[in-house]
């Protein structure tokens, strides 16, 4: 569509610029009567831009004085009127080009778009009664089976019935290294199957798929608009009849003021500068790069497995200069394992004894303890709450808690720092202990250290107790932690690092955390595959759960603003710098100096759009080092 | 109701943008955004008269941008 019409203007556009060459050759040679010139450069005018003529025609029939068309109208046959064939014939050759051109570049980043978002299933393999249909995937019901064949993208989530193969992710996650599933395991639509065949049990409708919600968070994202978005949008509301008056002045005022106004080269002189003011009149650059500046930024993010709802947020985050985490489950992996015995001869008794202890427990540390060994001892359990747990066996009394709990029944043990310890004792003697810390994430260094460099101060926030949040807070380097907070006091101190003019990030796994998520100016929720309450309370939803993802964010944030920021500038500098030229005469003096004026406004337009196509680009070397996951 | 319309040919983005503030004005219609690149219009309209604010919505586009079409 777009390339037929292009190529119909190419064509309208070769015409005429052959027809301006022969005139200029014949004004240089024969010289032929004016008339002729007039008729040839006419013609040539006319063949380039006939559409907008009649556009300008049937605007002005609609009563919009300030359309685009009619002014590039106004000031063409103005500059025919003052006798500037070649150069009104010329204009309207270049408006054309730089049309052609805007166009084409609009038309790229659409499908450079489109591509960055293929991820939407088409087709899926059903199987009912028995046989397997072709069909889209919005017709499978939940609890059907589907069918994915190596190479085929899983069409909706769900649980896998039979079958094991590698599932390529990055489309969702921006994963690059494949993961391994299994009977048993869930899969989520939009990821790739690599090998062997899968029989899937849906979970999903396609239009609560994965898939369909990451779609229509990004697609929807531009609606939120950025700061700098609805500065553009109230900004060309102004400009172009600001621009128009200010011309209508220029044309107007000084052969009027000055007396001049019999003299026709004086009003010839300021007429030209008047329609150089319309050739700029247009804030098209600007309208046209900054959303798209945007957009690219956003669908960049999301080939990453970075989800960010709105441009607002993306300035946001480009602006963010404390980024605050919750522990458990964004720094460190959230599964407690045993790193310590004491005394280490000891270490089956200790771990046997607590698992008696333990065992009928749910605790994520009970679990760590259970991992490790198995009972099947019966005791008899009383659990004094906050401090541990008593058990009754047939030959012995078990304590097993903090060093609290065990000096509240007069036994001495020695204290240690650092995790979570469990002491056990049996029959009034102390054992040993146990020491249960979370593991850090593999990433999470990097990524504090990533996002220092970028200048931003890191908080940590934690429920947990002060020893063991400064284990980890001196392992990652945070610049500062807070430990102990209840939810709420995790927000009131979010709350006040916001004072100022700082700018704040929580990243938290979303579940818990919603009403920090909420206080933040930029809420990240991250691990987000298949957790619908963290993608909904977010700004910026990270579908793996590597920290590293979110100093990627903060870099493609920037470089999106950057580019935003360069398109303001670049445009409105040229464009002023058009209009300050003409009024003071500079571009006058200048031969061609119409065709500069145009040459400035269609190449700044053009500029602008590459320039905004540049947040498209997914840097490889981000990519590479933060993804190394173990597969499960 | 909510509605969501693929636009044709939408070239010029200060376009989509005066069809934006245009559409907004029409009685009817809560809410209007287009999405330039997508091409699209996310419409947020009244329930009652609905033939008629689409008339006029299609009306107000062609006004703006003659050579941009609704997908209806």
């Amino acid at each position: 569509m777009i390339m037929s019409r292009n190529t119909k203007s190419v064509i309208r556009i070769a015409v005429a610029s052959a027809v301006v060459i022969i005139a200029i050759i014949l004004e240089h040679t024969i010289a032929p009567d004016w008339i002729i010139l007039f008729a040839t450069y006419a013609a040539a005018f006319l063949v380039a831009g006939y559409d907008v003529l009649w556009k300008a025609v049937t605007n002005i029939a609609h009563g919009k004085v300030f359309d685009e068309n009619f002014l590039m109208t106004i000031a063409t046959i103005g500059a025919f009127a003052i006798g500037e064939y070649a150069d009104a014939a010329a204009v309207m050759i270049l408006y054309q080009i730089g049309e052609v051109f805007q166009r084409y570049a609009v038309g790229r980043s659409r499908r450079d778009i489109a591509k960055l978002m293929n991820i939407r299933p088409e087709e899926a393999t059903v199987v009912r009664d028995g046989e397997e249909i072709s069909l889209h995937p919005s017709e499978i019901a939940i609890g059907e089976i589907f069918v994915v064949k190596a190479g085929d993208k899983i069409p909706l989530d769900g649980n896998i019935v039979d079958g094991e193969c590698n599932v390529d992710t990055s489309a969702i996650t921006g994963e690059s290294l494949p993961r391994n599933v299994k009977t048993g395991d869930n899969v989520i639509s939009g990821c790739i199957n690599l090998d062997g065949v899968l029989y899937v049990r849906a979970t999903n409708t396609y239009d609560d798929s994965t898939v369909a919600k990451i779609l229509d968070l990004v697609e929807n994202a531009t609606s939120q608009k950025a700061p700098a978005e609805n500065f553009i949008t109230k900004f060309s509301k102004y400009y172009t009849p600001v621009v128009v008056a200010l011309a209508v002045l220029v044309g107007v005022l000084p052969p009027l003021v000055t007396g001049n106004f019999a003299i026709w080269d004086y009003w010839r002189i300021w007429l030209k500068r008047a329609m150089m003011f319309l050739f700029v009149s247009c804030p098209c650059a600007l309208v046209i790069s900054v959303p798209l500046g945007f957009f690219g930024g956003i669908a960049a993010a999301s080939k990453r497995g970075i989800l960010v709802k709105g441009s607002n947020y993306l300035e946001q985050l480009a602006k963010t200069d404390i980024i605050a985490f919750d522990k458990t489950g964004t720094l460190t992996k959230g599964n407690f394992v045993v790193t310590k015995v004491y005394p280490e001869e000891n270490r089956q008794r200790v771990l046997k004894l607590a698992a008696i202890a333990e065992q009928y427990s749910n605790h994520p540390i009970a679990a760590s303890i259970m991992r490790e060994v198995k009972t099947d001892v019966p005791a008899k359990i009383t659990e004094i709450a906050g401090k541990g747990l008593k058990a009754l066996t047939e030959t012995s009394e078990i304590l097993c808690g903090n060093a609290q709990f065990l000096q509240d029944f007069g036994i001495e043990c020695p204290v240690t720092n650092g995790g979570t310890t469990v002491y056990v004792a049996e029959n009034g003697k102390f054992v040993g202990y146990i020491v249960i810390a979370d593991e850090l994430k593999s990433d999470s260094q990097q990524a504090i250290e990533s996002l220092r460099e970028m200048g931003c101060k890191t908080v940590m926030l934690t429920g947990d107790n002060a020893e063991t949040a400064k284990q980890i807070a001196d392992k990652v380097n945070v610049d500062m932690y807070l430990a102990e907070l209840l939810p709420q006091q995790k927000a009131e101190n979010l709350q006040t690092l916001k004072t100022g003019k700082n700018t704040v990030a929580f990243v938290g796994d979303g579940i818990n955390d919603a009403p920090v998520l909420a206080t933040a100016d930029v809420g990240i929720a991250m691990g987000a595959m298949g957790s619908d309450a963290a993608i909904e309370t977010a700004d910026v939803v990270l579908m793996q759960d590597n920290p590293s993802a979110i100093a990627d964010a903060k870099r493609i944030a920037k470089k999106t603003l950057n580019i935003v920021h360069e398109n303001i500038v670049i445009s409105l500098v040229i464009k002023f710098a058009v209009l300050i030229l003409s009024v003071i005469g500079i571009l006058d003096m200048l031969p061609y100096g119409m065709i500069i004026a145009i040459l400035a406004d269609v190449g700044v337009c053009f500029l602008a759009i590459l320039n905004a196509m540049r947040a498209m680009v997914i840097k490889k070397t981000l990519n590479k080092q933060n993804n190394i996951k173990p597969t499960k | 109701m909510k509605k969501v319309i693929a636009m044709e040919d939408l070239d010029c983005a200060n376009c989509a943008a005066k069809m934006e503030r245009n559409i907004c004005q029409i009685p009817g219609v809560k809410s209007c955004n287009i999405n330039f690149l997508l091409q699209r219009m996310t419409l947020e309209l009244d329930d009652e008269n609905l033939e008629n604010i689409i008339k006029q919505i299609k009306a107000t586009v062609r006004k703006t941008e003659p050579d941009c079409r609704l997908k209806i």
